[in-house]
C-alpha cells in the first residue's frame, strides 16, 4: 500500500509540476475568457462610423418624425433627389433613402432606394427596412381603418408548461429541458475529454516506461498490478485537478472578463439564439428567463448530481484509462504499429459521445436508456441524462454495472499487463493479448 | 522451470550462491539467464521450483532484499538525479530520511555530489549507468544481481564499480554476476554455473571448474638442448626452441618428466601447468 502511493505520488508530481501541465491548465481558461470576450464584442458590435441619412418621403409615411439611433442620424428633406444626388459630396450626407409613396395599400411588397457612395451596412439595412416596416404597418392601419388592438389579439405566443401527472412529482418548468440539456450537454463532453485525453497519457506512460526499460527495475521492486494502478490513479487526479481548477477558474475569468468589457448576458443570449436548436425565445422575455434558468438552475438536485457525476467520472475513467494502460504494455518502440490496438477501445469511446448527443434532445429514447446502462456507454452517456431526472432503477442498475464492469477491467488489463512491459520484439495483436490473459504468473 | 507458451526456457537448474561471495552466472545468449534472474527477483515466478533466500522461500518481503541492474538498463529521463534515486530507494523500504542520507554517501562517493538536481536525461549514458548503480546497491540488499554491469563504461568507472563490488563483498552481500565475458569472470568470481538451453551445465568453485577440465598440459621453458627420448611419456603440443607445451597423460606424470629433466642435466627456466580459461571451456560445453 505504501508502495502505491509513492508511485501514485511520483506519477501524479511530475505531471502537475510539468510546464506543459500548468500551461495548459491556466491557458485553457484564459482561451474561455477570450473567446467569450471576443465573441461578447463581436456580438455587440454595430457599425461604430456614425451615418447620416437623408431621407425622401414621398407618401408622408413617416409624417416626418424617426428616432434617431446611436451612429445613425435621420433628417427629412424635401430637396429632390436629382439636387441632392448632383450635390451629393456637398450635403454631407452618407446616404439618401428615398420611400416612394404607397400605390396599393393591398401589396405586401414595398420597394424603398438607398443611394449611397457605399453600400449600406448589414445592420444599417436591418436597421432600416425594419423602422420602414413598422411605419407601414401603423400607415396601412390607418389607410385600412382597423383597430390595432383587434390585430394586437391575432397574434398569440403559444407557452408549453410541463406539467407532472401526479401531485407528488416535482412541477418543471417550461425551462427544465433545455437547462437539463445543458448541464448534460457539458457532462457529456467533459467526460469524452477525460476519457480520451487521460486515457491516453496512461497509455503513452505505460509505453515510455517499456521502451526506456525502466520497467524492469520497477517491478524488481513493486508487482506489475501496482504499477499500473499507480500510474492510473496519479494521472487520474492529474484529470481531477485539472478538471477542477478549470471548473472554478473558467467561471472567474468570465465574470471578470463580462464585468472588465462591460458584455451584458444579453449578448450573451442573442448568442445562444444563434445556436440551432436553442430555443427561440422572445428577446422582449430575456431578463424574466434569465431568472427563470437560475431558478431552475438552483432547483436541480444537485446532492444527486454531482456526486454521481464524481463517480462516473472515476467508473469511465478506470473503465478506459485499464485499457489504455493494457494497449500501451503490449506497444513496442513503434507507436504507429500498436495504433490500430487503440481502434477497439477509440470506437466505443466515440459511439458513446454521439449518442450522448442523441440522448440530451430524447433523454428517454430507449436508445438513451439502454445507453445510459450499458457500461461502455454510460460513463458519457449517464451524466447527459442525469439532469433530466432519470427513473433511480436505471441510475442504480447503471452504476452496478459500471463499477463491475470497471473492476473486470482493471483486473482485465493488469493481466495484460504483467506480460506484456516484459515483452519486446513482439508483433501483437488481439487474439495475442487474449492469450496473456491466461499466463501463469 | 519456467515454460513460456510452448517454450521451455529455464527447466531444472539448480544452483547455490554462497552466502557473501560473487557468483558468475554465465550462459550463451538465450539460455534462459534472464528467466532466471527474473525467477530470483521475483518479476516471475516459476511454473515448478523454488528459490530460498537466506533458507527462507522467497516471498513477499524479499524484493526488499534483492537489488537488480538489468541489462537492459532505464531511467525516468525527466526525473533529476536525486528525486529519481529516492523514489526507487523508498519503493525499496527506505525512508525517506535513510533514502537522503544513503545515496548523498553514495554520490559523495562516486564524486558526483553536485547531480542531485541535474535531470537524467541531461547525463551521458556511462554517467546514468553509476546512477542505476546507486540505485540498485542503496538500500543494502542482501542479494545483489549484476547483469552486464560493465558494458558501456569506460576503463576507470570500470574499475570504480569492480571495487564497489569487492567492497559490497566484503560487507557480506551476495553478488550474481551475469556476463559473457569470461575474462572478467574469471577476474572477479569465485562461484560460477553456466546454463545452456535453460539446464544447467556445470556448476562450482572456479578452481574446481578449471581442474575438472584441465587436460594436464604443462609449458616449460629451458636452456640447452633436450636428451633424445626425454619425452616419450608425454605428447608434444608445441614446440619451439627453448620452449615447450606437452600434455601427460596424469597430472603425477609432470613430477616424472621434470625430475627426468633435471637428472638428465636440461636448465629447467620455468615449468608451469596451463590450466582452461573459462573462455574455452565455456565454448566447450555449449557447443
Amino acid at each position: 500500500m505504501d508502495k502505491l502511493w509513492l508511485i501514485i505520488k511520483r506519477e501524479y508530481l511530475t505531471r502537475v509540476t510539468r510546464r506543459s501541465f500548468i500551461l495548459a491548465t491556466l491557458l485553457t481558461p484564459l482561451a474561455f475568457g477570450l473567446f467569450f470576450v471576443v465573441a461578447g464584442l463581436i456580438f455587440q458590435y454595430e457599425s461604430d462610423d456614425s451615418r447620416r441619412i437623408a431621407i425622401i418621403d414621398e407618401g408622408n409615411i413617416f409624417d416626418r418624425s424617426i428616432k434617431d439611433e446611436e451612429n445613425l442620424y435621420f433628417k427629412f428633406v424635401d430637396t429632390d433627389l436629382e439636387t441632392l444626388r448632383q450635390n451629393f459630396d456637398d450635403f454631407d450626407y452618407d446616404g439618401i433613402l428615398v420611400v416612394p409613396k404607397v400605390k396599393d395599400v393591398m401589396a405586401t411588397r414595398h420597394t424603398i432606394y438607398y443611394y449611397a457612395d457605399k453600400q449600406p451596412s448589414l445592420d444599417i439595412d436591418a436597421l432600416i427596412r425594419d423602422r420602414v416596416r413598422g411605419q407601414m404597418r401603423d400607415f396601412k392601419i390607418e389607410a385600412l381603418q382597423l383597430d390595432p388592438q383587434q390585430l394586437e389579439a391575432l397574434d398569440t405566443r403559444i407557452e408549453l408548461e410541463p406539467e407532472p401527472i401526479d401531485d407528488e412529482s416535482t412541477d418543471a418548468s417550461k425551462l427544465t429541458g433545455a437547462i437539463a440539456a445543458g448541464i448534460g450537454g457539458v457532462m457529456g463532453i467533459i467526460m469524452y475529454i477525460v476519457v480520451f485525453i487521460y486515457g491516453m497519457m496512461v497509455m503513452r506512460s505505460v509505453m515510455e516506461e517499456k521502451t526506456s526499460r525502466i520497467v524492469e527495475v520497477m517491478i524488481s521492486s513493486v508487482r506489475p498490478f501496482q504499477l499500473m494502478m499507480g500510474k492510473i490513479v496519479g494521472v487520474g487526479a492529474v484529470g481531477l485537478t485539472q478538471v477542477a481548477i478549470w471548473a472554478i477558474l473558467i467561471p472567474i475569468i468570465i465574470l471578470v472578463s463580462s464585468l472588465l468589457f462591460g458584455i451584458d448576458s444579453s449578448a450573451q443570449m442573442e448568442m445562444a439564439q444563434q445556436q440551432p436548436g436553442a430555443a427561440n425565445f422572445n428577446p422582449e422575455d430575456t431578463e424574466a428567463m434569465v431568472a427563470l434558468a437560475i431558478e431552475e438552475f438552483k432547483s436541480l438536485n444537485w446532492w444527486v448530481i454531482l456526486p454521481m457525476f464524481i463517480f462516473f467520472f472515476l467508473g469511465g475513467y478506470f473503465l478506459y484509462a485499464s485499457l489504455f494502460a493494457a494497449v500501451g504494455s503490449a506497444m513496442g518502440d513503434d507507436l504507429g504499429e500498436g495504433q490500430s490496438l487503440t481502434i477497439p477501445i477509440t470506437i466505443p469511446v466515440i459511439l458513446a459521445f454521439y449518442i450522448m448527443i442523441v440522448a440530451i434532445q430524447a433523454p428517454n429514447s430507449s436508445l438513451a436508456v439502454w445507453s445510459s446502462i450499458f457500461p461502455l456507454f454510460s460513463p458519457i452517456v449517464m451524466p447527459a441524462r442525469l439532469a433530466f431526472s432519470p427513473p433511480v432503477w436505471e441510475v442504480a442498475l447503471s452504476v452496478v454495472l459500471l463499477a463491475a464492469t470497471a473492476i473486470f477491467f482493471v483486473w482485465l488489463s493488469g493481466r495484460i499487463y504483467r506480460v506484456g512491459i516484459l515483452m519486446y520484439g513482439k508483433k501483437v495483436t488481439l487474439k495475442e493479448l487474449g492469450k496473456w490473459l491466461f499466463y501463469k504468473d | 522451470m519456467k515454460a513460456y507458451e510452448k517454450h521451455v526456457a529455464v527447466n531444472d537448474v539448480s544452483f547455490e550462491v554462497p552466502a557473501g561471495s560473487i557468483f558468475g552466472l554465465l550462459g550463451p545468449n538465450g539460455a534462459g539467464k534472464t528467466s532466471l534472474i527474473r525467477i530470483i527477483t521475483t518479476i516471475t515466478r516459476a511454473d515448478e521450483g523454488v528459490v530460498y533466500l537466506d533458507g527462507e522461500k522467497l516471498n513477499s518481503r524479499h524484493p526488499e532484499e534483492i537489488g537488480y541492474m538489468p541489462e537492459e538498463r532505464g531511467l525516468y529521463r525527466k526525473m533529476k538525479v536525486g528525486e529519481h534515486l529516492t523514489y526507487l530507494a523508498r519503493l525499496k523500504g527506505l525512508s525517506a530520511k535513510d533514502a537522503k542520507s544513503k545515496i548523498s554517501d553514495w554520490m559523495e562517493k562516486f564524486g558526483i555530489e553536485d547531480w542531485w538536481d541535474k535531470k537524467v536525461e541531461e547525463l551521458s549514458k556511462g554517467m546514468q549507468q553509476k546512477i542505476q548503480f546507486i540505485a540498485t546497491v542503496v538500500h543494502e540488499p542482501k542479494l545483489l544481481i549484476l547483469d552486464e554491469p560493465f558494458s558501456g563504461l569506460d576503463p576507470v568507472n570500470t574499475n570504480l564499480i569492480k571495487d564497489e563490488i569487492h567492497s559490497l563483498r566484503g560487507k557480506g552481500m551476495s553478488i550474481i554476476f551475469s556476463t559473457h565475458r569470461m575474462e572478467q569472470v574469471e577476474e572477479i568470481c569465485e562461484h560460477i554455473v553456466l546454463i545452456n538451453k535453460g539446464e544447467n551445465v556445470l556448476e562450482g568453485k572456479v578452481s574446481a571448474v578449471k581442474d575438472r577440465f584441465k587436460q594436464n598440459l604443462f609449458e616449460l621453458e629451458y636452456e640447452g638442448e633436450l636428451p633424445e627420448g626425454l619425452l616419450e611419456q608425454a605428447t608434444v603440443i608445441h614446440q619451439k626452441p627453448g620452449r615447450l607445451t606437452v600434455q601427460v597423460a596424469e597430472t603425477a606424470e609432470s613430477n616424472t618428466l621434470l625430475r627426468a629433466m633435471l637428472d638428465r642435466g636440461v636448465f629447467v627456466k620455468r615449468f608451469q601447468e596451463i590450466l582452461p580459461t573459462l573462455n574455452e571451456i565455456f565454448i566447450r560445453q555449449v557447443n
